[in-house]
């Protein structure tokens, strides 16, 4: 039998079936962030996720979000999609798409302590944030168009 | 969501407890508050207890940073008080504990000053010479 090539691998694993799923979107209202980490914990709870791991992918989310509503649609008004999938074996994906104004340079957008509102106070460390809370963290983004996140972590097994 | 200030004169701390979840909505709300009781108190000791605090993600940092930024300006240090475990994390991440003390009594500074005690601060709570503010990344 012929093996297949990486590119034909890669497809088989995106059409993976989720086990559940479901999607949000709401306006880029900074009040939205709180309901969007209760959107997430509500749905996940039905992992029945360890108290820690819960806060991890919450702050994550918190800070996707914040992305979104404070450099994406800065001094505008967007919708914000998010989009959270569960898999076996406790595989959780996030994701969280703006049509925003896009990242000219995603390198530098995560590198730690590098921000474009430092008057805002913002620290500058969303992404190390994520990084450091979530297994996988990827970003997407055109210039003009908007941003995707995509966030992913493996819940530990419940004894 | 609400923050609590309560001024010590004598022993010139002000501190600050912050219920709620402190995200970027949050906290434009607490630095408000927390920025006009600086004003109006001017303390040398500004202690930010996060024992109430429900959630926290970056902006929680950028709000001691900025509070810290501002203290020294004034010669004063800023203190952070007794957080929950999954907030000190998002703390350490970013590496606050070299910048302000975290400690988990703060009786020691609101008492009246007299001799300055020391024992009850965690054992990283050593604060750097440096004014620059430093942070590390995971």
């Amino acid at each position: 039998m012929k093996a297949l090539t990486p590119k034909k691998r890669r497809v088989i694993k995106l059409k993976r079936k989720p086990l559940n799923e479901m999607k949000v979107s709401f306006p880029s209202y900074s009040e939205n962030e709180r309901f969007a980490r209760v959107a997430v914990s509500g749905f996940l709870a039905q992992l029945d996720p360890q108290i820690d791991e819960l806060a991890d992918v919450k702050t994550a989310v918190s800070e996707g979000v914040t992305n979104a509503i404070v450099h994406g649609y800065r001094n505008t008004l967007g919708e914000i999609f998010m989009q959270i999938r569960i898999f076996e074996n406790r595989h959780v994906y996030i994701k969280i798409r703006d049509k925003g104004c896009g990242i000219a340079d995603i390198e530098q957008a995560m590198q730690p302590l590098f921000t474009t509102a430092p008057e805002e106070e913002r620290a500058g460390l969303g992404f190390a944030v994520m990084e450091s809370f979530m297994d996988k963290v990827k970003v997407h983004s055109k210039l003009g168009e908007g941003t995707t996140l995509v966030l992913e972590k493996t819940l530990k097994e419940r004894v | 969501m609400n923050v609590e200030i309560k001024n010590y004169p004598s022993a010139r701390t002000l501190v600050a407890e912050i219920c709620g979840d402190i995200d970027h909505h949050t906290a434009k709300y607490f630095r408000g508050e927390i920025d006009k009781a600086i004003r109006s108190h001017n303390p040398l000791t500004l202690i930010l207890d996060y024992s109430q605090v429900t959630f926290m993600d970056s902006s929680g940092i950028g709000l001691v940073m900025g509070r810290y930024k501002i203290m020294s300006e004034m010669d004063g240090e800023v203190i952070v008080a007794s957080p929950p475990a999954y907030i000190r994390k998002v703390l350490q991440l970013a590496g606050i504990h070299r910048l302000t003390k975290i400690v988990t009594d703060i009786a020691p500074y609101i008492k009246e000053k007299e001799a300055p005690q020391e024992q009850n601060e965690s054992p990283d709570a050593e604060k750097k010479e440096s004014d620059k503010i430093e942070t590390q990344a995971p």
